[in-house]
């Protein structure tokens, strides 16, 4: 493994932005056949290192040798015309062109003038096939890429990187909103492109997911370089302490156990009732309660009905059938401020695009709950704002330069505690968290998951979902089962992870 | 310095001044503001006169731009709004020769901006309700709104004869222009609409944002209603203060193009085209742009048949002066050494 030839070595690289140091002297190393993980919380520097490395940025200090030879990229294309090709998490593949479109885009084969010129639609076809085939990946090329599932379309965004005869190969997240077969296929095709000497740099959440695929990872933290390891060196343990900066992984899960155990449902108040609730193509009639004070799990595969429940609780869906009660008393339920002024709140799943209102501050994202169910009229003053604003910052821990800071700006997990404190502002009595955990570092989410029980403590009934069994048992005064868009059953709290699995499976 | 050239009003204000002193360098008294008969007079005074209708429509296409809308039926309004104050007012001369009204005079300007307004609903339901693209949505008022006022007025040249009639585009009040009270009444009442109410809040999230902006209980489709129903309104006051200014109304021809004019300044403004960013203020120096413009045309004696061309590549030399993209490119050749300054990520 040693004597691999290195393909990327950065040097010392350095990027200020407006009031944070986000990169400061940070070192990456990438040899050929080796997938490289690159490891840190939020905020550590990660996006910022990879924007460098695909030109979207310009470091202030350092050097980027690709082969021995110093490059600047100055753009995507200029990176991929170097050799350094990235998937992003969020950006998969044009969904109104075919997988072959989307593959051969910006290169298409052209007809010969001799028969009129044009786009060689054959021979398109021809290479995307070629390609796919070639990487083992079934798939019609002639299909809508907006039609595959989001694995396949990750998949095909990975062929269409290496098409391009990519020497890097740059994976921001890849696998965030895969299930586990899917993850699978992608590992597989990852494996291929390591035996072909690809470099491949890994971002992920998933610490197992690391130790599956990865040979040596870079650890970095509040933009500094911690340190490169050998995957076989270090166990998780190590890793979350270099990540961390300190021992927490031990104290963390004890603190859980005590609460999930004091879980007692019957003694507490029904806060919120739902009966025959259902929506033709997303969700089976289904029945479900939530009580004061206590946290209810919401688990299931993908696409099991978790988040379609949760939007029909929350109004962002119609209903065909259902009857909502909310404190004993029938709700009229018809729309997200419905849910708003009945004392719900409800943080979406997709933060970027139903969360964060990018262009506003950081108070204006936190205040605008409650500034709705306030109305037009009571107008809450910059004083009132400010003060509310910087009061969640705090209890939260959000990172941010200052409140004033457009929220674009923040990392993902601070945008998703700032959701999170844009709905503790209405102090709401039912809180739907769809996926709040997501794409977070291990130590925001033992933040965040501490105050999902302290709020429930106060008396708040909070929906807790996750793709994450064990997040879900470790938390939950309840869980609720879902499968095939429909209720699989319910165990009580702090039930064995293996239990929640048989029942996601049927068995 | 590099402060103050960040400021949002940094560019549409030096732009305009710029072509102020343009104006006032082939004009001597073009600065000039004096006192006759009673009132203000000067060159400036009459660009802003002028300018009034278009500052009030454009206000009300800020917002509707802000809330990733469009209205491009507004100067469509602005003549069916005349129309019907004309009819209404009318005017005949009674037996002592005096011109009496057919209607009062608050029951024409009533019944005119109600129809405005309701015109700007109906836009808004299109747009809210029946989800029609913002630009096709008022499309239809655009070719339909002129129809129904040149149905009412049989396809004539609408005259007013009835003197009160003509204030609101030719009166003074305390010696400054009625139209520009309307105007300076009108930025008051919105600036305070959204510095001291949510009104501001709400419609940056719906433009930045729409969807997240729903889910956070906004109601959207409600603020959205408003927005294009202000709009249609501010279109009606546009259309009776440039119909009193001429002392008629034509169906035909009152407005024509004021929609272009009202999205440019807009633009020249430095509001988003994709919403959620705006800025009033912006939207007024954007409207005096194009009013001085088109003064500075008028003054500087360009022949009519040349007007249009001459007007076009003077919007383009603004246009360029403020676009962020050219200014970098002029830096970059000028100075090699600084050109690479990025924003924040």
């Amino acid at each position: 493994m040693s004597e691999a030839e290195i393909v990327l070595a950065a040097r010392g690289i350095s990027r200020a932005f407006p009031g944070v140091r986000a990169l400061d002297g940070v070192e990456l190393t990438l040899r050929a056949g080796e997938v490289h993980a690159l490891m840190g919380q939020n905020g550590a520097g990660k996006s910022t290192l990879i924007k460098i490395l695909t030109g979207l940025h310009a470091p202030e200090a350092g050097s980027i040798e690709l082969c021995g030879r110093v490059v600047s990229p100055h753009s995507p294309l200029h990176a991929q015309e170097l050799g350094i090709s990235a998937v992003h998490q969020e950006s998969h593949l044009l969904p109104n062109l075919s997988v072959a479109e989307n593959i051969c885009a910006g290169r298409y084969p052209r007809r010969p003038r001799s028969r009129g010129g044009g786009i060689d639609w054959t021979e398109t076809h021809r290479r995307a096939r070629e390609l796919l085939a070639g990487l083992g990946i079934d798939l019609d090329v002639e299909q809508l890429a907006g039609g595959l599932p989001a694995a396949l379309q990750q998949l095909a965004a990975v062929a269409r990187a290496v098409s391009t005869d990519a020497r890097v190969l740059i994976l921001d997240e890849p696998t965030s909103s895969l299930d586990a077969d899917e993850v699978k296929s992608l590992f597989a095709l990852l494996r291929r492109l390591r035996e072909r000497g690809v470099a491949i740099l890994f971002v992920t959440h998933f610490l197992d997911q690391v130790y599956e695929i990865c040979d040596r990872m870079t650890v970095l933290r509040n933009g500094r370089f911690v340190g490169e390891y050998a995957c076989g060196k270090l166990d998780a343990r190590g890793l979350v302490a270099a990540m961390v900066g300190r021992e927490l992984a031990q104290s963390a899960s004890a603190a859980d156990h005590s609460i999930a155990d004091a879980g007692d449902a019957a003694g507490r108040q029904l806060a919120l009732a739902a009966r025959n609730l259902s929506r033709r193509g997303a969700l089976k009639p289904v029945d479900i309660e939530m009580r004061a004070g206590e946290v209810l799990g919401l688990a299931g595969l993908l696409g099991s009905g978790r988040t379609e429940l949760a939007r029909l609780l929350f109004a962002l869906d119609a209903r065909d059938s259902g009857e909502i009660t909310i404190d004993g008393k029938n709700a009229a339920l018809t729309g997200p401020s419905d849910a708003l002024h009945l004392g719900l709140g409800f943080c979406p799943e997709d933060r970027k695009q139903s969360g964060i209102v990018a262009e506003l501050s950081v108070r204006e994202n936190i205040v605008l709950a409650l500034q709705s169910r306030m109305g037009l009229g009571k107008f809450l003053d910059a004083e009132a704002q400010r003060v509310l604003a910087e009061k969640l910052v705090a209890a939260l821990g959000i990172k941010t330069a200052s409140i004033e800071t457009p929220i674009a700006q923040l990392s993902g997990g601070n945008q998703q505690k700032a959701i999170i404190a844009r709905w503790l502002a209405t102090q709401p009595r039912v809180l739907i968290l769809d996926e709040p955990t997501r794409g977070i570092d291990i130590a925001a989410k033992q933040e965040l998951m501490n105050e999902i029980i302290r709020l429930a403590r106060d008396g708040t009934a909070v929906l807790f979902i996750s793709a994450e069994i064990g997040e879900v048992v470790r938390v939950s005064d309840r869980i609720v089962v879902m499968r095939d868009r429909a209720k699989a059953g319910e165990l009580r709290g702090g039930a064995d992870e293996d239990a929640v699995y048989s029942m996601i499976a049927g068995t | 310095m590099r402060r103050l050239s960040q400021h949002a009003l940094f560019w549409p204000a030096a732009t305009l001044l710029l072509l102020l002193a343009v104006s006032a360098l082939f004009n001597g008294s073009f600065l000039k503001i004096s006192w006759q008969d009673g009132h203000l007079y000067g060159n400036i005074i009459d660009i802003l006169n002028r300018a009034a209708p278009l500052i009030v429509v454009s206000l009300g296409m800020t917002l509707v731009i802000a809330v990733r809308g469009l209205d491009i039926s507004v100067g469509a309004v602005a003549a069916l709004s005349a129309t019907v104050a004309a009819l209404l007012v009318g005017g005949a001369f009674n037996a002592g020769g005096e011109v009496a009204s057919d209607n009062p005079l608050f029951v024409a300007l009533g019944a005119a901006l109600a129809v405005a307004a309701l015109c700007g609903l109906w836009n808004g339901l299109l747009v809210v309700k029946a989800g029609m693209q913002p630009i096709v949505a008022t499309l239809i008022l655009m070719v339909a709104g002129r129809g129904i006022a040149q149905l009412l007025t049989g396809g004539q040249i609408i005259t007013v004869y009835y003197p009160p009639y003509f204030t609101l585009g030719n009166g003074f009040l305390l010696g400054i222009p009625v139209a520009l009270w309307i105007t300076a009444a009108a930025f008051v009442l919105l600036h305070l609409a959204i510095t001291r109410t949510a009104l501001g809040l709400f419609i940056r999230s719906i433009g930045g944002n729409p969807e997240a902006a729903r889910v956070a209980g906004v109601r959207s489709s409600a603020i959205s209603l408003c927005v294009y129903t202000f709009c249609g309104l501010a279109a009606g006051m546009a259309g009776l203060i440039l119909s009193s200014n001429v002392k008629s109304a034509d169906a035909n021809s009152a407005g024509q193009l004021l929609e272009l004019d009202a999205i440019l300044a807009v633009t020249l403004g430095g509001t988003a085209l994709t919403g959620g960013r705006f800025t009033l203020a912006g939207t007024v120096l954007g409207a005096l742009i194009i009013q001085t413009l088109t003064s500075m045309i008028y003054s500087l004696g360009v022949p009519t048949e040349v007007n249009l061309v001459v007007k076009a590549l003077l919007v383009f030399a603004v246009m360029l002066l403020q676009s962020r993209e050219f200014r970098a490119l002029v830096a970059k050749v000028l100075r090699p050494g600084h050109a690479r300054r990025e924003g924040a990520p």
